[in-house]
């Protein structure tokens, strides 16, 4: 690792300050990829700005269906909130499956979604839940967030705040999981959301990134069950391959894993 | 036995320590004026150097020196060597190319070192390293072994036409290819046994220390022979004569074979602390461990097994290329001929047998013994071809191998190994069972009705443990006996210690070593000691591989024991004014036999250091030493059963139940046997479901140099396993050990292996059986 500088954020705006301070400063939070990055030599920010003592960034609340989750909470505490598994039991589930117990306790939804990883969990989970990314400065539509692989709708020192989402009518999530790095080899979110849309997002297997699967979505729209996925097709030719997986695999978890998620959904 | 004795469940004396974080590794050595190394690599995986640029690097902070291959040269430090010559089937010596601890002229591999930086602290050395500049040509890259071969591939040595390193035989060709023409039924089969990464649980590590006043070198180091190391370092590499030259290996993490070499970093460690006038350490990072550290296997064969119409077999051919990277590692060469070749007779009476093999450079990491070492290739491809083979004949797989199976003991193969004893189908109706074969047509129709495709394989391995006959290996080309070494000390005050050339990494020997001397003497392990992994304490001694501790470091062991035990005997039977002949030793005390006369151990052993009244012309003292060299091989042998379920819709496989009932002749320690067991399977399981190693074939960088991308096998891949022993004693070493240390990984893939082609009704299926492999074969079959 290079020589950085550590910064602790007191508040968003203390935080927003201190990262501005700096061309080459970046947001520290559960560090589960910056911190590796930088002991590979692979990134060199010059100062951390770290957001886990932010209080207005931690925590979860649920209201008649609003869900809030602060940008600097830790995958664990979604995964054992009673009122996520009440509310959206796939988040929970989604938050339970990522990593192992070390990279639950330290790792951030909003870190996670900030990176993008195009093998990440929480962006399948965000964008079939229609959730809205509040940053220090606006709201922005998960379909508008996540704008290709490693990358995002944030402007340069941008800071997600927290997530919001509607609780579903159903929601579900199914991961088959890279046997090595534990990544999602594909991962899929299947919601059904109270206005009878269904959304269903596609993780670790999309060329650029997490996506939408309009067929499926349409096909679970007039009949959410799993046998309703049985005449779609999934479509290999955007999808990524790699040492790991062809595309043709991966289109094939695509629909195994969507068929999953909706049984999970119930 | 005792309670602590031969045969006793003996917790581990030395995990204490381990789990408690108190172990004693080299990079927890620290000396006085201490620095750091970091080694510059060649980011491509062929080219020439054309330059080294280092003037930006020498005025970084921190930096000491930095020295390059030009300056090993200068020195006279030796070319890195393969220590087992091998003769090409014409005749001629294998290739050997030119491999220097620095390279000089051209990088052969991703990885290769060119330059050293050392610098007062770590993070500093790297930073140096970094701003080191080498003009670099690169080269057109080969990695696959096939591919090298292939006429217009690029050349790593000039002394290697056509990467060839030697063509070699064993067998009767003649025989055997009759044998085929002649059956009344073929087998034939490609197969790939997959190169894998060894991955100890410690990275490798250096500290070498120059004493400019005394001349001396001390290396600390992450290595399974301490002795072989200084032997090498001293002989070969010309870096200090052995006088002049301690090498400890201290608390070593895991080796599986990949700390037996002598590496590039130890060499230099040594060289640059006189060149630099300061003790240089180095340890490695995990993706410079997947880089660097000789990789396992990679094996390509094409194999014929002939079978008479009472299903006997009648012959079996192999044709075998195996990848050794490139450069030629310190055991490369006896790993593919005569630790493969030689068990290819399995437990089967095979009247002919025929093997071809080639060993080939690649721009790769070396390629050497890995976890049972040839072995494990041998059993792949008997124990596939065998499952196979019953599948094409319409017979039980166990009927198979029962109609094959060699029975009576000794038994002369036809590739040169004799096996002295075994009961192959004990262990097969041992594991069978455990595994409630019989009921696996019922288990298999209540998973369908679950949609999980069950299948069941077995494999029956053999293997040859406890090397060498020292003469015998010397005659096949070994440069090293294969003998070993053991002095045992007793104390005035009664305590022993047992000082081995057998070097602990995991396998227990403060533990096992010990229950020897309680077995003998009626000692509490607690008061034995066991000394080893330091040169300046053992004398000599060819370390841990192959199995090699308990049928040979432990025989050792034995014979000084003997020597300790007449000695005491005498002087006890003079104490008590008895025939030395009426003594016997039980429960810590020396007593005449049918009288009520005792005298305690300490006592004795008091006696034998005051020598105020030892019989007349005894030296004083108490310490005895011994060389023990075998007179043959051991041969574990035993019979692994997998059960697999398979999703076919994502092609996952679960192992549902894995057996294994193992023949490792005498056991000291259970306990530690079944944990030996443990990681062997594990290690193998890994191997067939989850490790792949792959290289870009273009450019020849590792693609799965972390864990991000190299599967290791993990608890939630493992199921609980049933183990279980049968006994035939090993009829050539006094405790009648065979060994226990590789049977896991060399039995358990083709188990496995033979579990999923038979739930998915296909048999082309290659290791590593990654879920898109199982998932692409089911829809080849359909």
């Amino acid at each position: 690792m290079y020589q950085t500088n550590y910064h602790r954020a007191s508040s968003v705006e203390d935080a927003v300050k201190l990262a501005s301070a700096n061309d080459e400063a970046k947001y520290l939070s559960g560090g589960q990829t910056l911190l590796p990055t930088m002991k590979q030599r692979l990134a060199a920010p010059s100062d951390l700005v770290d957001l886990r003592h932010v209080g207005e960034m931690k925590g979860i609340s649920v209201n008649g269906g609003k869900i809030r989750i602060g940008a600097a909470t830790p995958h664990v505490e979604v995964a054992t909130s009673a009122e996520i598994a009440a509310a959206c039991p796939g988040l929970a589930h989604l938050a339970a499956h990522i990593g192992d117990p070390h990279v639950r306790h330290m790792g951030t939804i909003g870190g996670s979604i900030a990176n993008n990883d195009p093998a990440a969990d929480y962006p399948a989970g965000l964008l079939a839940l229609n959730a809205t990314i509040v940053t220090n400065s606006r709201s922005i539509s998960a379909d508008d967030f996540f704008t290709g692989m490693f990358d995002t709708a944030l402007e340069e020192g941008e800071l997600i705040v927290a997530v919001e989402i509607t609780a579903p009518a159903k929601s579900g999530y199914a991961k088959f999981p890279n046997p090595a790095s534990r990544y999602a080899l594909t991962g899929v979110f299947v919601a059904r959301h109270g206005d009878g849309s269904v959304r269903v997002a596609v993780t670790g297997a999309g060329a650029d990134g997490v996506f939408r699967h309009a067929g499926m979505e349409q096909a679970l729209a007039s009949n959410f069950s799993a046998d309703a996925l049985d005449g779609v097709t999934v479509d290999d030719s955007d999808l990524m391959a790699d040492i790991h997986a062809s595309s043709a695999y991966r289109a094939n978890l695509v629909k195994v894993m969507a068929k999953r998620a909706v049984a999970a959904a119930g | 036995m005792g309670m602590e004795g031969i045969g006793a469940r003996v917790a581990r004396k030395e995990d204490k320590r381990f789990i408690t974080g108190k172990g004693k590794y080299t990079d927890d050595m620290v000396v006085p004026g201490m620095r750091h190394a970091h080694f510059v690599r060649s980011p491509h995986a062929h080219a020439k150097i054309k330059g080294i640029d280092t003037s930006a690097a020498e005025k970084m902070p921190g930096v000491i020196g930095i020295l390059n291959g030009a300056q090993l040269t200068e020195d006279a430090i030796g070319n890195i060597i393969c220590g087992w010559m091998i003769h090409s089937k014409d005749g001629s010596p294998m290739n050997m190319g030119v491999w220097r601890p620095l390279a000089q002229d051209t990088v052969r591999y991703v990885g290769d070192a060119v330059a050293v930086v050392i610098a007062d602290t770590k993070a500093q050395a790297r930073d140096a390293a970094e701003a080191v500049v080498v003009d670099y040509e690169p080269l057109p890259v080969v990695t696959s072994a096939v591919e090298a071969l292939k006429t217009g591939a690029p050349q790593l040595h000039e002394n290697a036409p056509g990467n060839l390193i030697y063509d070699w035989e064993i067998g009767d060709a003649a025989a055997t290819d009759a044998a085929i023409a002649a059956a009344a039924h073929v087998t034939e089969m490609k197969i790939i046994n997959n190169r894998l990464v060894p991955n100890p649980m410690e990275p490798r590590a250096a500290l070498g220390v120059y004493d400019e006043g005394e001349d001396h070198y001390t290396l600390w180091t992450t290595s399974q022979n301490p002795h072989v190391a200084r032997l090498v370092l001293s002989a070969f590499y010309n870096v200090a004569p052995e006088n002049k030259l301690r090498v400890i290996a201290p608390d070593v993490g895991g080796g599986f074979g990949s700390k037996i070499y002598i590496y590039p970093e130890e060499i230099v460690c040594l060289w640059a602390s006189k060149r630099t006038g300061v003790p240089v350490k180095w340890n490695c990072d995990r993706t410079e461990a997947f880089l660097t550290d000789a990789h396992g296997r990679d094996h390509v064969s094409t194999i014929k097994m002939a079978f008479d119409a009472d299903n006997r077999i009648t012959g079996f051919k192999v044709d075998t290329i195996a990848n050794l990277g490139a450069y030629m590692s310190l055991f490369s060469s006896s790993v593919p001929t005569y630790l493969y070749a030689t068990l290819l007779s399995g437990q089967y009476n095979i009247p002919a047998i025929h093997a071809n093999v080639r060993t080939v450079y690649t721009n790769t990491v070396p390629v050497d013994a890995y976890r049972g070492a040839g072995r494990p290739e041998a059993t792949y491809l008997l124990e596939r071809v065998m499952e196979t083979a019953a599948r094409e004949l319409g017979v039980s797989p166990a009927e198979l191998r029962r109609t094959n199976f060699i029975r009576e003991f000794p038994h002369q193969t036809p590739v040169i190994m004799c096996y002295d004893a075994g009961d192959y189908d004990a262990s097969m109706s041992a594991a069978m069972k455990a595994a409630d074969y019989d009921g696996f047509a019922a288990r298999k129709a209540e998973a369908k009705g679950r949609g999980k495709l069950r299948g069941i394989g077995m494999s029956c391995y053999i293997e040859a443990c406890g090397i060498a006959p020292s003469a015998a290996v010397g005659s096949l080309g070994a440069g090293v006996g294969l003998w070993e070494s053991a002095e045992v000390r007793v104390n005035a005050v009664g305590t022993v210690e047992v000082l081995t050339g057998s070097h602990s990494h995991g396998q227990g020997h403060e533990t096992t070593f010990a229950q020897l001397v309680a077995e003998r003497f009626g000692v509490g392990i607690d008061s034995v000691s066991i000394v080893h992994g330091d040169t300046d304490k053992v004398q000599m001694g060819m370390g841990t591989y192959g199995s090699r501790s308990g049928a040979v470091g432990m025989s050792a062991v034995v014979k000084a024991l003997d020597k300790v035990e007449a000695k005491a005997k005498k002087i006890a039977a003079h104490l008590m004014e008895a025939d030395e002949s009426d003594i016997v030793i039980e429960n810590g005390e020396l007593k005449v036999a049918g009288t009520d006369k005792s005298v305690p151990w300490f006592q004795m052993a008091l006696a034998a250091y005051t020598a105020h009244n030892l019989p007349e012309g005894m030296e004083p003292g108490l310490k005895e030493g011994a060389f023990y060299d075998p007179s043959n091989f051991t041969f574990p042998a035993g019979c692994y059963i997998c059960e697999v379920e398979v999703d076919p819709d994502t092609g996952v496989t679960e192992i549902v139940q894995f057996v294994a009932a193992d023949d490792f002749g005498k056991i000291i320690n259970p306990m530690i046997v079944e944990g030996q067991v443990h990681g062997g399977l594990a290690q193998g399981i890994g191997q067939a479901l989850l490790e792949g190693t792959h290289y870009d074939p273009e450019t020849g960088q590792l693609l799965t140099a972390s864990y991000m991308d190299y599967t290791m096998p993990r608890a939630d891949n493992l199921p609980s396993f049933k183990v279980s022993t049968t006994e035939t004693a090993c009829p050539g070493n006094p405790l009648g050990i065979k060994g226990c240390g590789e049977a896991g990984a060399i039995g358990s893939p083709p188990a496995l292996i033979n579990a999923i082609t038979d739930a998915i009704g296909n048999n082309d299926l290659t290791m590593p059986a990654t879920s898109e492999r199982v998932w692409a074969a089911i829809r080849a079959a359909q």
